[in-house]
Parts: C-alpha cells; structure tokens; sequence
C-alpha cells in the first residue's frame, strides 16, 4: 500500500559533505516506479490523487458539519405563535420509512463491496500489466467480473430508493417547507444523493476510459479515488440516516 | 528531472487559447487571477468612491447610478464589500500570486492537479461575471451588505435588491466557495506532495506557508458557507424557513415561520473569521519574504513565524462570536469569545516582534517592495490595535455600529492586505514580466497610497467614537454629528487622493509591462528558488531539471559566505548554517 504521508527524502543538512555541488542519487517517495525509462510517474501520480481526494472529502465533511450544527441549533429553538404570543415548540418529528431507508442502506454497504472488489481488480491488473507487457509472456485468462457496472447499477437502486422514501415523506404530507424538521430531511438526503451522483458520474468516467484503452495505470488512479470516495459516501449515509433517526 | 516527466504530463501549449485562455499553466493561471482581481479591486473602488461622496454631497447626482436612495447606498457598500472580499483579498494574493509561485518556491514543475487548477480559475470567473450581473438585473444589486444577514437576505419582498439580485449574490458567493475549495485542494496537496529533494517543511519560504495555512482555512471554512448559502437559497425561494422567523414584512405576515437569522450569522461567521486570515495570511508571508531579502538579514525567528501561522490560523476558527457580541448571546459565550479573540493578540505580536527583529540593525534597501512591505507592517499594527478594544463586548457594544468598526478592519484587514498585494507585486513583478518596474513611480504610489489610506482610515475611529453609526447613507441633518461633517469631508478628498494614485500604480505596472528596463534572473539578490530560475521561469519552471535544495530560505549575510546571501541551491557546505 502506498504511503499518504509526502515522502520525500531529505538528506540532513548537517550531515551534508562539504561541496557536494553533484547531483546526489535520486531516491524518490512511496513506490514512484518507472521514472527512468520516461514513462510517467503512477506511483507519484496515485499518490497525489489520493491526498487530493481525501483533502476533497474534509471539504464536504466541513458542508455536512455546517448542516449538522443548523440542525442541531433549529432543532432545539423555540418558535414564537402568533396566537398565542407564546414560544412554543414547532418541531415536528419526521417518521421515517425506516424499512425502505434500510434497504437503500444495504444496496450501498453491497455498492461499497463491490466498489472494493473492482477496485482490487484494476490494482492486480495494474501489478500484472508489466509482466503481461513482456512478449510471449501470459498469465493466462483472467475472468473479469463487471464489479464497477455492478456498484452503478447498485448506486442507481439507491437513488431510486431514496427518491421512493421521498414520494412517501410527501404522501404522508411532509414536503420541503412543511417543517423545519422535513426541509432537514429533503436537505441532508438531497445533498447525499447529489454528492452519490456526482461518484456514479467518476464511476461511469472510470468504466469509459476501460473502452478507451487509457493504461491500466491511469485507469487504475481514477478507480482507486472513486472507490475511496464511495466508501465515504457509504458512511455519510450511515451518519445521516442515524442524525434522522435518532435525533428526530 | 522525474517529477517534471509526470506532474507536468502537459506540453507547453501552442495555440493562444490554450495559452492564454484555457491554460493549465500555474503561472498564467496565477496572472488571471491577478488580473481578474484587478478588474475587481477597480469596480470596488470606484463604488466606495462613490458612497464617499454621497456622504459628504447627498443630494449630488452621480454618474452611472444617478440619484443615491438610502437603499442605493446599500446596494453600493453591499457590492463595495462583497467584491473587495471575495474577488480582491481572497482571489489576489492567495489564488494569484499563490498560484504563480507556490509550485516555484517549493521546486514543483506545476501545481498537483493543473487541469483543477483551470476549472478553480474559470469557476472563479463565472461567480465574478454572477456577481456583476447582480447590478443588472431588476431591483438591482441587493442590500444586505457583504455579510448577508437574514431575514433581509432570505425575503424577497425585503426591499429593492432582494429579488433575483440577491439570488444571483448568493449562487456567485456558492460558485466562489467551489472554486475556493478546488483551489485549497490543489494548494495543499502541492505543498505536501511536489516538494523538490530537499525542500523540507521547515526550509519553505514563510510564502509558502502562508499559502499553505491559509488554503487549510479556505478548506474548512468555504464548505460551512457553501452549506449556509444553500439554506439561505432555500428560504428565499422554496418556501423553507430556517432563517425566517415570523416576521412582518409591509404590514403582512410572512408564510416563514420559527426560523432563526442567528444561525446565519453563526453559520457565516464561521466561515468569515477565517475569511480575514485567508485574506491576511498570505500578506504576513509576503512582508517576511521581503523585510529579510531588502534588510539583508535572516527572518527573525522562522520556526516562531510559522507557528505563530498556524497559531492565528487555529485560533482563527475560535472567535467567530466576537461579531455577534451585538446580538444578544449569552455574556458567558461573549466573555469566552472575547477572550480567544485577545488571544489572537499573541501570535500576533510575535510575527510583528520579528518583523521588527528582521529590520534591526540590517542593511535595509529601501526599495518600493521593502517600502510597501514596511507599510504592511505599520498598517497591521495600527489596525491591530483596536482589535483588543472591539474584542471586548463591553466596548463593542457602543463602537459596534458606529464608524469605528469600518476603520478597525479596513485597516488591518483592507488595506494591509492590500500592501502586501503591492509588495509582492513590485517584489515578484521582475520575475513575472521579465522587466523591472519604475522605481520613482513606486515610492510616489507608495508614499501617496500610506498618507492616503492613514488619512481616510485613522479618523475614523474617532467618527466612530463620536457616534457616527455605520451603513447610514445620509447624516449630514443630524444635529449631533453636524461638527464631524469637516472630517468626513477631509476623509472624501483624502480618498479621492489615494485613488488618483492607484492610477500611478496602473500605469506604472502596465508601461513597465512592455517598456520597463530588462530584469536579470535575480535582480533582489534574493535566496528563494524561484530566483534561480530564468526570468520569466519556462513552461516547466526549471527548464527540464529540478532543483536540489540545500540551504534555508534566508541565509542572508551569512558569515564566511562568498556573496551576502546564499541561494537555497547553494551547495551545501557554504555556510555555517
């Protein structure tokens, strides 16, 4: 597994032999494979991309704190009646469909597996390619399950689930603007769902650039930080589902 | 050599469009986002030019807006705040100069992610182009001020502005935080990932960072007000009421109902108190840079510097509340927030000791970056200095509203980071243009622009303390503040004075763009990497090699050393260092 952490060595400046104006050897961080022969450089590329994807993952945690403290703080305030010149409570709990969320939950935890499951097909195919690459070598036929059309397709059921539990929120007559409580469900799931979608569109990116017989390296960076990517979504679904359940 | 084979995948590009436009180049990337806050530090000018003199002549007709209503007024100190923010102080020396060279400093080919880096840019054009349009629209331009309180922000029915002038405010600010974001993104993960062998942490020039801290601000800060402008879209247009309370807008009863406008301000203040340090931050690494290259001296105290940089950065995100001590919060919560906000005060006073360090007794060249960033320093300091005053709620609460507010943080938040945008400009100019700029035309820009600003700025601390309240777009009838009409009539030509000189600035940058003297590689004698490279630095910034770092970024005077200073590619072993 590659290193998050820059690692980028560096040679102590006290210890530094008096003018050694050369070029010292070059040592380069976790796993950079392929720098001399003028390929590009996977190793630092995934890298990267993964710092960059985990970076991007505490921007949108930061969007989901702020709606988290909104209601929080919405939940326990008081409104003023005009009937009654009074400060009472308008909160009205939302009952979930807590079966049909269930569900949806557990097309994303299998989405996630199969996620995973794709993502460790490109990293062996990515550790295979040299070796493939070399003539007259095989390793043989290797049966290619379509783990990333799988987790799409999952990833669609989980939208059209929750996209049901809203026809059945404004059934039982909870739309957006009925109660702050039900504008916090549309919002929180709606913002879920929006951020799942903008992952199947990295999956779709992902399994196109497979017809476009891109490397398997480059193929290989886009998988990886989408799959990391849809794990996270997995669990900010677990945590909103609980923040509506629990805290209703 | 095999960074530059991989994160610089890209080839120089041929065509202009690719050049120029759609360029994934750091550095033009960098020059767009100085030239757009350029455009933008002009539009904001010109409105405060104009707020200036309805101030003093209220029944003046003015050109382009004509006739000033209270709710004009509004629109313009709306529009005047919101453009300097976000599209001045944010946008100028963070994604500009930020961009152009964080990748040059660090010995980075480009930024990590140069296609993102694009996308940051043109997104940032787009909530700009919103923005301006805000002034187009019916009703015009909102006015709620830059902070957007609710419920004036969150009704439509509000006022004049508040129609689809304020939607477009709120969707431009939503696109600026995307773009913030994708920026933050690509600021740290450079940092961490593309260093050049060498260049450790602790050998960064105090730029980078700058750069560095303040993109882990924006990262944490711009989704939280990404999140409050969504709700704030929601109330003004599907009905929700998570602002709104019950509330009375003409004689009618708003459909809103139990909403609270508190949880904007706390929502938005804790985007906005980071939001002066995203603004400030990179001035602070740009006045170190240049006080130790013009005073010859190392900086004074560099590991102090970058963690009193990270100190203001943490303690930056604590001290939300001393914006609100107005409205009404428990004086518990105000006495904690009063006393994070002092706090401040400590790793502040140390970056200011050091730049003071950093001076003595070196051997100061007194050139218009070193001018500029000295005046960075003055300013930081007579704006800081009220800080500690409106940081405690029981002299906020009277200064709050008045003048005296205005004057605080137009001072150490406008205009320091405004000198440090001028100091990086002169100091970085040679590199980016290949040509120096006019040295006489700079001291007169800068000693007309230091008098000026002290002059518009410095009274009005006292209008403040006399009672002048803030946003009133007409007072000259009040009886009481019939005495302060002269001062404020001295503030309008003091701005008219320091605009005229912004002027000398144009043209300064624009003649020496093309007809300035040429620039050597190294014209400052300065130490920094990107002062090693050509000038201007190649497509790659180093010409196909990468850079070994040996030294720290200011070995200046270093004793037994050949020259004054040691580049940061010296071989090792030439100083004692």
């Amino acid at each position: 597994m590659m290193s998050l952490t820059p690692t980028i060595p560096v040679k102590d400046p006290e210890l530094g032999h008096g003018g050694s104006g050369a070029h010292p050897p070059v040592a380069d961080g976790g796993g950079d494979g392929g720098r001399d022969n003028g390929s590009p450089d996977y190793g630092g590329r995934l890298r990267r991309a993964r710092l960059g994807i985990i970076t991007a993952l505490v921007a949108i945690v930061m969007v989901f704190v702020g709606l988290t403290s909104a209601y929080v703080v919405r939940r326990g305030l008081p409104s003023l009646d005009e009937k009654t010149s009074t400060y009472v409570r308008d909160w009205i709990p939302v009952n979930l469909p807590t079966g049909l969320l269930l569900v949806n939950t557990l097309l994303l935890l299998v989405s996630s597996i199969t996620a995973e499951l794709a993502r460790r097909q490109i990293t062996r195919q990515a550790a295979l390619a040299p070796v493939e690459s070399i003539p007259g070598v095989s390793i043989g036929y290797e049966r290619n399950f379509p783990w990333l059309g799988t987790t799409v397709v999952l990833g669609l059921g989980f939208l059209t689930g929750q996209w049901m539990a809203w026809r059945e929120l404004a059934d039982r007559g909870f739309y957006m603007a009925t109660n702050a409580s039900s504008s916090f469900v549309y919002l929180l799931t709606a913002a879920h769902a929006v951020h799942l979608a903008g992952g199947m569109l990295a999956l779709l990116y992902a399994a196109m650039t497979s017809l476009l017989k891109r490397p398997v390296e480059a193929r290989r960076i886009v998988i990886d930080i989408t799959v990391w990517y849809w794990h996270f979504m997995a669990l900010l679904w677990i945590y909103i589902f609980g923040l509506l359940e629990f805290m209703r | 050599m095999a960074t530059t084979a991989t994160v610089h995948s890209h080839a120089a590009p041929q065509g202009f469009i690719r050049k120029y436009v759609f360029s994934l180049d750091h550095k033009v990337i960098g020059l767009q986002y100085y030239f757009l806050a350029l455009v933008a530090v002009f539009v904001g000018m010109f409105l405060s030019l104009l707020m200036r003199i309805h101030m003093i002549w209220p029944a003046a007709i003015l050109p382009l807006v004509g006739e000033i209503k209270p709710e004009t007024y509004l629109q313009l100190m709306t529009m005047h705040g919101t453009i300097m923010v976000f599209f001045v102080l944010t946008t100028a020396p963070q994604s500009g100069f930020g961009n152009y060279f964080l990748p040059i400093q660090i010995g980075a080919p480009d930024m990590a992610f140069p296609v993102l880096n694009m996308l940051s840019f043109w997104t940032t054009f787009v909530a700009f182009v919103l923005m301006l349009a805000a002034f187009f629209v019916t009703g015009g331009a909102p006015l709620h001020g830059w902070t957007g309180y609710a419920p004036l922000s969150a009704l439509q029915s509000a006022g004049p502005g508040e129609q689809l002038g304020a939607d477009l405010w709120i969707i431009s600010i939503a696109v600026f935080c995307i773009a913030s974001l994708m920026g933050a993104l690509n600021f740290i993960t450079t940092t961490l990932d593309l260093r050049a062998k060498g260049m450790t942490m602790f050998r960064m020039p105090l730029t980078c960072w700058a750069w560095f801290i303040t993109a882990i601000l924006g990262l944490l800060a711009f989704g939280v007000l990404l999140s409050a402008g969504i709700l704030l879209l929601l109330d003004r247009n599907l009905g929700t009421s998570f602002y709104v309370p019950l509330v009375v807008v003409n004689g009618q009863i708003m459909a809103h109902k139990g909403g609270s406008p508190l949880l904007w301000q706390h929502l938005f203040w804790f985007f906005g108190h980071p939001e002066v340090y995203i603004a400030i931050l990179p001035g602070m690494g740009v006045a170190s840079q240049v006080l130790s290259t013009f005073a010859r001296k190392p900086i004074f105290g560099y590991k102090a510097m970058v963690y009193a940089i990270m100190a203001i950065g943490f303690l930056g995100f604590m001290v939300w509340g001393h914006h609100m001590f107005m409205s009404g919060m428990s004086p518990y919560s105000a006495f904690a927030f009063s006393i994070m906000t002092m706090a401040i005060g400590v790793p502040s006073a140390i970056k200011t000791f050091n730049w003071l360090g950093t001076l003595h007794k070196g051997r100061i060249r007194f050139q218009t970056p070193m001018l500029f960033a000295i005046g960075f320093v003055s300013l930081f300091v007579s704006g800081g200095l009220s800080g500690p005053f409106l940081a405690q709620p029981v002299l906020d609460i009277p200064l709050h509203d008045t003048a005296f507010v205005p004057a605080h943080f137009h001072l150490i938040m406008g205009v320091a980071a405004i000198f440090g945008i001028f100091a990086a400009t002169y100091y970085w100019f040679p590199k980016m243009f290949g040509r120096m700029m006019n040295e006489t035309w700079g001291r007169i820009h800068f000693f007309i622009t230091l008098a000026g600003t002290y002059s518009i700025f410095m009274p009005m601390h006292y209008l403040g303390m006399a009672g002048q309240p803030r946003r009133y777009s007409q007072f000259t009838e009040l009886a009481y503040l019939q005495h302060l009409i002269p001062l404020n009539t001295f503030i309008t030509y003091a701005a008219f004075i320091t605009i005229a000189a912004q002027f000398i600035f144009l043209f300064n940058l624009f003649w020496s763009m093309f007809k300035g003297p040429k620039a050597s590689d190294n014209p400052w004698e300065a130490t920094t990497l990107e002062w090693t490279t050509s000038t201007p630095p190649p497509h790659d910034n180093f010409g196909g090699h990468t850079p070994v770092v040996n030294h720290g970024p200011y070995e200046y005077s270093v004793p037994g050393a050949p020259k004054d200073y040691v580049m940061q590619t010296d071989p090792a072993g030439v100083s004692a260092h």
